[in-house]
């Protein structure tokens, strides 16, 4: 029974192998899709985002330099487009108003018109942002607004107009308000010893949870940049982390194959642990609220007859809609744009 | 009379079962006592079991005895039932049940969710297709370099001397202060596979550095209870030329098939055994046991062994993707023994 509604997993997780796993976190499993049948190493998951119009695709960029699009609501991959140009793997997938925006590891950033053909082979808009690149993000506020940063590469946002911004190095947290004429970051904080290779956001509370190559997770504050607590349980360098808009959740995988998610408040702990046999790259949390009708929903799908499942999935996809409005708080991962930083805007100047 | 009066308390407090030893003929003496001292007594001894512990008694002199007289009365007991058993056991002969196994922590291990199953397709596809598969299609021959920290002392010296003998193909190299990220891309311009780094504490080697070399992962190991050849008891002469087998013991896990993959990419690949020489690598309870050894069929069933060569254990530290790269490397699995180490029934490799 290879349930493939939008509710069914939770957590989506792109692994090394090319092979996009849905993970229920209810019942512990994991369900995985690849868009050959076989895995293969050369469409190594290297970026996910979610599609357009609700958590109902899914759009992966391969190390192959193709992004592939699947349909959670149908459990396969629908159609890829090749998006050829520059060297290294995508670091950064995004989607805005049917376009579709890439950038890879030497930097080049490109903006592609989205279809699931292949018929437009050549990019509306290409930039080059410098080698090294290790992030690309999208701003949730300004969807046209992206920011690169990575190894000896300037963080620098651009409004597909460009406009630049000082450094950005491994190992510390800057954060950055491009609304403050200064051009030195607002806060840096340390933590560890070891390179930072994920971060993320918590709803609400300012305060932003790092992984490094060691498997250690912290929170660290955002207003004094100290320490507020770390999570225990990962033994491998930590590749993604994402927090849900709503719940004190996190979700964490990394290269010791465990998807991991951890309970950020009241109390600060392991929640769900599922082992994933290949090396995670990058994963997707569903942001939607009700994680918890999944027993109830197999049945309802073998009894009800096929016109009530369609009803039920038209309001599914609404609600799953809806609930994307809410704050995408997926945040670049280099120039951190948080909220109480805009609201100060008019008329303030920070430090 | 003081004596005579601890005798009797002793007496009172073991109760009529104990079998009284050399107090006896004193006891018997001081009986008569008994009447005055029996007020005082019954609160602590008559009852069965005894409403106070051995460990009450103040004088320390006293207690010591009462306790060795309790415990040569339980090591009676425990016999008693032994023979009891046995004579059971002998009575039904074949009709006996099955003598029960003893609890060990390596019956005890919790079950590991990532104990790979031969079946399985993804770990199959992992493997068929990670750093070493070239190694294991036969489309590269291991080529290793052997070195030691910087300054090594004789025992590290010697001990690279022994390990380039059991490695076939291997070569030492002198560690002149060089850094190993310097060293690591001359030795993938001159085609080696492997590099060996053998590091070294107060003049006795204790750790491991096993990185394998295009680009691939590089384990950490402490290395400990070394014995070089001269230190082998009933050893066989020296190690000849020919190619080991190698055993790999018990790599059951995921992380355990990996480091056994690293371990098997060392020797060349070659079913056809020339020489009777074999390594093995013995995982139990996360540690690897190294032996070398030569074999002789001396039946069908009968094997005649030598230890020649070295022997070590090592102990998983971390296991980085890339090549060695202590700040920058990604690791894919570190040991954290205060997350991982608090259960003594679970193991990682």
């Amino acid at each position: 029974m290879a349930a493939v509604g939008a509710r069914w997993h939770h957590v989506w997780v792109g692994t090394e192998t090319g092979i996009l796993k849905g993970v229920n976190l209810q019942r512990k499993q994991a369900a995985n899709f690849t868009a050959a049948g076989q895995p293969r190493r050369e469409e190594a998951v290297s970026a996910l985002c979610w599609g357009p119009g609700g958590e109902t695709q899914i759009l992966v960029g391969c190390a192959d330099k193709t992004v592939r699009y699947f349909s959670t609501e149908e459990g396969r991959f629908q159609g890829h487009k090749h998006c050829p140009g520059g060297e290294g793997t995508f670091r950064g997938l995004a989607q805005v108003d049917g376009t579709l925006i890439t950038c890879v590891e030497s930097g080049i950033v490109r903006v592609w018109r989205d279809s699931d053909k292949e018929a437009s082979p050549n990019p509306l808009l290409e930039l080059s942002v410098g080698p090294g690149v290790c992030r690309m993000r999208q701003d949730p506020a300004h969807p046209h607004v992206v920011a690169t940063g990575g190894k000896e590469n300037a963080l620098k946002v651009w409004d597909l107009q460009g406009s630049e911004e000082p450094v950005f190095r491994a190992k510390n947290v800057r954060v950055y308000d491009p609304a403050s004429p200064q051009r030195r970051p607002v806060l840096q904080a340390t933590y560890g010893e070891y390179p930072l290779t994920a971060m993320t956001l918590t709803p609400g509370s300012n305060s932003v949870i790092v992984g490094n190559t060691h498997g250690q997770l912290a929170e660290i504050d955002l207003r004094q940049g100290r320490l507020l607590g770390c999570l225990k349980g990962l033994a491998g360098s930590v590749r993604g982390l994402q927090c849900h808009p709503s719940k004190p959740l996190l979700a964490s995988c990394g290269l010791d194959r465990v998807l991991r998610v951890h309970r950020i408040r009241n109390p600060r702990g392991l929640e769900h642990k599922v082992y994933l046999k290949s090396q995670l790259n990058c994963l997707l949390l569903s942001g939607r609220d009700n994680w918890e009708d999944e027993p109830q929903e197999p049945q309802e799908t073998k009894q009800a007859s096929p016109e009530d499942t369609e009803t039920d999935e038209l309001w599914a996809s609404l609600e799953a809609a809806a609930k994307r409005k809410l704050p995408d708080l997926e945040p670049p991962s280099e120039a951190l744009q948080t909220r109480r930083r805009k609201k100060q805007r008019p008329g303030s100047t920070s430090t | 009379m003081a004596k005579a009066g601890d005798k009797s308390d002793s007496k009172g407090k073991k109760g009529v079962k104990r079998k009284a030893t050399a107090e006896e003929p004193q006891e018997a003496a001081v009986a008569e006592d008994g009447a005055t001292e029996s007020g005082a007594q019954p609160p602590k001894a008559a009852a069965f079991p005894p409403g106070f512990s051995i460990s009450e008694i103040k004088n320390k002199q006293r207690r010591h005895l009462m306790f060795t007289r309790w415990k040569q009365q339980q090591r009676k007991e425990k016999l008693a039932i032994k023979k009891k058993l046995k004579k059971e056991r002998e009575a039904l002969g074949d009709k006996a049940p099955p003598k029960p196994v003893p609890k060990t922590i390596d019956n005890q291990r919790v079950y590991d969710e990532t104990i790979v199953d031969p079946n399985d397709e993804e770990v199959a596809y992992d493997e068929a297709t990670d750093e070493f598969a070239s190694y294991f299609n036969r489309q590269t021959s291991p080529k290793i370099l052997i070195t030691t920290s910087d300054r090594p002392h004789g025992r590290t010296v010697r001990l690279c001397e022994q390990l380039s003998t059991v490695i076939p193909n291997s070569h030492v190299y002198y560690r002149r202060g060089l850094a190993l990220k310097k060293i690591i891309p001359q030795c993938i311009s001159r085609d080696f596979t492997d590099l060996i780094v053998i590091n070294e504490d107060r003049k006795t080697p204790n750790g491991l550095i096993l990185s394998h070399l295009p680009s691939g992962p590089t384990a950490h190991f402490k290395m400990s209870s070394v014995r070089l050849r001269k230190e082998i008891k009933r050893r066989g002469k020296d190690p000849t030329e020919h190619v080991p087998e190698i055993i790999l013991n018990n790599f059951t896990t995921r992380l355990g098939h990996s480091v056994g993959r690293m371990f098997a990419s060392l020797f060349p690949h070659n079913p056809q055994f020339i020489g009777r020489q074999v390594a093995t690598f013995h995982n139990q309870r996360d540690y690897i046991f190294f032996r070398f050894h030569r074999y002789i069929f001396k039946s069908e069933k009968k094997v005649g062994i030598q230890e020649l060569g070295p022997r070590f254990t090592l102990k998983l530290r971390s296991l980085q993707k890339g090549t060695f790269d202590s700040k920058y490397g990604e690791y894919e699995w570190v040991h954290k023994p205060r997350e991982m180490d608090t259960s003594r029934r679970k193991f990682h490799l």
